[in-house]
């Protein structure tokens, strides 16, 4: 590949992260996690509980978590996430307790 | 449609989904040790347009998804694919031609052997880079087109069939290792098709700076071996509504990136208000020829493209994509607009009592 077109790469990348920065410095603290339904229905514990950020650090990096889903799939759905996001068992295991506190 | 799940051949029976069909009847009898681990159907549905070179395409398609945990180290997932395609005739054939595809996409077993480490065994996607496994369905991807260099990689599928070793090989506050590594063999029959390769991703996640950084590579192991290389680079800013993805990839013919940037607009009154699920979202993608052997999947010249998309997420689970594409190539330049809604399920697979 050409330099210049790693150049215009870069310069595109620079350009998304500035406003990226930008946007992070302009915004209000997350009070409320961009989560489900479900999810949003159960206050996270103050501070931030282990289950919330490795929800927040894995899961919304992909997708945005479905409008709330029944308790009875929780561990499917966790485990699911396991292997798909490469997820620890710990990190399994604090998820799941954060979806059922 | 660049979706890699609707470039696999096409199987114009429904033998690829016997076995996904299978599964849905015989895992309810299995036994389920807790209350939290009823098996799910899940998965989205669309409806997609597509306007290239002044074409109109019609892209209904659904791709449900099952998962049923086995035991306490099981768990047995499938995904499959079923499209229908509606294409202007042109020529000597008036209005439309209608066709359709039914493909199984994955359907594997995990193991959950070690607290590190997955043995996954069956039909799986490829684990090159982040599109496959990560952004390829429908409910998913902020555009309805997957980048154009999404089949680097991928062993002329998109699947491999043979087994997995994947987990998490270290984890602490400040940094994480990701690994995936994989040897699939060769398939040729219509049912779980794959090519024989081998290869792997690993991938290092820094929570605190929400930022992932990953390279892959895999190797096809019949007819002319060849290699491909990727790497990728992801960034969520925290407590903003920004994502920033990138990827890159070489393959023996062609190479290329591409770059995508999507924003919710949290500062009106956080993601669920009426201007918070607004979506902008920009791609810059760009394919390289390395030679004329056009074997990829890639477009035959070199080509640029930038798309800008606007999203919208509206409750219960649909988003409306829409989208306009500028393509810069040799062969002529062209516009390609998109709309399409999606919506995605997610509900057990029985009653509860």
């Amino acid at each position: 590949m050409s330099f210049k077109y790693w150049i215009k790469g870069s310069l595109t990348l620079t350009l998304v992260s500035a406003l990226g920065l930008a946007a992070q410095q302009n915004s209000t603290p997350a009070t409320t996690p961009p989560v489900s339904t479900a999810v949003q229905k159960q206050p996270p514990a103050q501070p931030q509980s282990e289950g919330e950020r490795v929800f927040q650090q894995n899961c919304w990096r992909c997708h945005d978590a479905p409008e709330g889903f029944s308790p009875r799939i929780s561990g499917t759905i966790v485990r699911h996430m396991r292997v798909r996001a490469s997820l620890s068992q710990h990190d399994e295991q604090v998820l799941l307790k954060f979806f059922n506190p | 449609m660049q979706r890699p799940t609707l470039k696999i051949a096409p199987r114009a029976s429904a033998h690829a989904i016997r076995c996904f069909l299978l599964a849905l009847v015989v895992l309810p009898l299995a036994q389920y040790d807790s209350a939290q681990n009823t098996p799910l159907i899940s998965g989205g549905g669309a409806f997609f347009t597509s306007t290239n070179g002044g074409n109109t395409n019609y892209y209904p398609i659904t791709e449900p998804v099952l998962a049923a945990p086995l035991g306490q180290h099981i768990l047995v997932e499938s995904r499959a694919s079923l499209l229908e395609s509606f294409s202007p005739g042109g020529g000597s054939q008036p209005g439309y031609i209608h066709s359709h595809f039914i493909a199984e996409s994955y359907l594997q077993g995990d193991f959950l052997a070690l607290p590190r480490l997955t043995i996954v065994a069956g039909h799986y996607l490829i684990p090159f880079n982040t599109y496959n496994e990560r952004l390829s369905p429908p409910w998913i991807g902020n555009f309805q087109d997957g980048p154009l260099i999404s089949p680097l990689g991928l062993l002329q599928g998109g699947s491999g069939l043979g087994g997995m070793l994947r987990g998490n090989a270290f984890a602490s506050n400040k940094h994480s290792i990701s690994y995936a590594y994989f040897y699939s063999t060769r398939r040729n029959a219509e049912e779980f098709a794959a090519h024989r390769g081998t290869g792997g991703r690993a991938s290092l996640y820094l929570p605190e700076q929400r930022l992932e950084l990953g390279l892959s590579y895999d190797r096809l192991l019949q007819g002319t071996h060849e290699n491909f290389y990727g790497a990728y680079l992801w960034w969520e800013p925290k407590d903003t509504g920004l994502r920033v993805r990138s990827e890159a990839a070489r393959g023996h013919h062609a190479q290329g990136y591409w770059v995508e940037a999507d924003y919710r607009l949290k500062a009106f009154g956080g993601f669920d208000s009426a201007i918070g699920r607004i979506e902008p979202v920009f791609r810059m993608q760009q394919t390289l020829r390395r030679d004329t052997i056009v074997s990829d999947g890639l477009p035959l010249v070199n080509t640029q493209r930038a798309d800008f998309g606007l999203d919208y997420n509206f409750p219960h689970n649909i988003r409306i994509l829409t989208s306009y594409a500028r393509q810069f190539s040799s062969t002529g330049n062209r516009n390609v607009w998109e709309t399409g809604i999606a919506y995605r399920f997610l509900f057990p697979a029985w009653k509860g009592k």
